[in-house]
């Protein structure tokens, strides 16, 4: 409704954020995701603080029916992934709509008007982080920063 | 057993590897600080294999203490909702990545 951000330029923005090469940036948040999925494969739940958490949810068969025909439909078992958002971040929502309903910067897309070019990483392995000190991070411990994402 | 922030730090360290411990949990950090940053924003966030977060506005409306049947008004609200793609609610059960 106010702009989508889809993984490539969630990517984008973490390579920009912490001076890392576009494929490492991109190793980093598919592992994420990958390890997530993996967890909930074998039913094991996630709790990420501050954000939310991931619960796998069983469900028996049942006959169900098509709404739309009335025709009886048998359905099997299933697992279904859940989400129930964090504290912290149910209130940060919440909050954005008191304080700017629809206006403002929304997501990537409307920041790099304002932000210097990223300086070009060198693509090495390690040592990617300029002086490996979490100086190197830009700053990124703010939550306050209008338009830094 | 829960997976919690450090797990996924862990198996980020070890999988890709390139930094140290304390970097590596930096990164994560990064990561969902992103994604939530653009969420507060209202912006939707699509991670293809995964799902999507949607922020939606929720009009105010009138609800009920289950407990005393009393009525009470719900406010307005922006919640924040997840949708799983279809891929992962595949690998839930034990199917095929893709339909």
């Amino acid at each position: 409704m106010e702009g989508t951000i889809t993984k490539s330029e969630l990517i984008e923005h973490i390579s920009e954020q912490l001076k890392l090469p576009t494929g490492k940036a991109e190793q980093i948040v598919n592992c994420v995701f990958d390890s997530m999925v993996k967890a909930l494969q074998e039913g094991e739940g996630i709790e990420i603080r501050g954000f939310g958490s991931f619960t796998v949810r069983e469900y028996k068969a049942y006959e169900g029916r098509n709404p739309r025909t009335g025709e009886t439909v048998h359905v099997a078992p299933k697992r279904l992934p859940f989400f129930k958002v964090g504290k912290d971040l149910r209130e940060r929502v919440n909050r954005s709509r008191e304080t700017a309903p629809g206006e403002g910067p929304k997501g990537i897309a409307a920041a790099p008007a304002s932000m210097p070019a990223p300086a070009p990483s060198p693509p090495t392995d390690s040592g990617g982080f300029g002086g490996g000190t979490s100086g190197g991070f830009g700053g990124g411990n703010d939550s306050s920063g209008g338009n830094r994402f | 057993m829960k997976m919690t922030k450090a797990d996924i730090i862990e198996v980020v360290y070890e999988k890709v590897g390139g930094f140290s411990k304390k970097e590596a949990a930096e990164i994560v950090e990064t990561v969902f600080d992103s994604i939530k940053e653009t969420l507060e924003r209202g912006a939707k966030i699509k991670i293809s294999g995964f799902g999507n977060f949607v922020v939606r506005d929720k009009k105010a409306r009138i609800g009920r203490n289950p407990q005393t049947g009393e009525e009470i008004t719900i406010s307005a609200r922006r919640v924040l909702s997840f949708k799983p793609s279809q891929v992962l609610k595949n690998a839930l059960n034990g199917g095929d990545p893709l339909p």
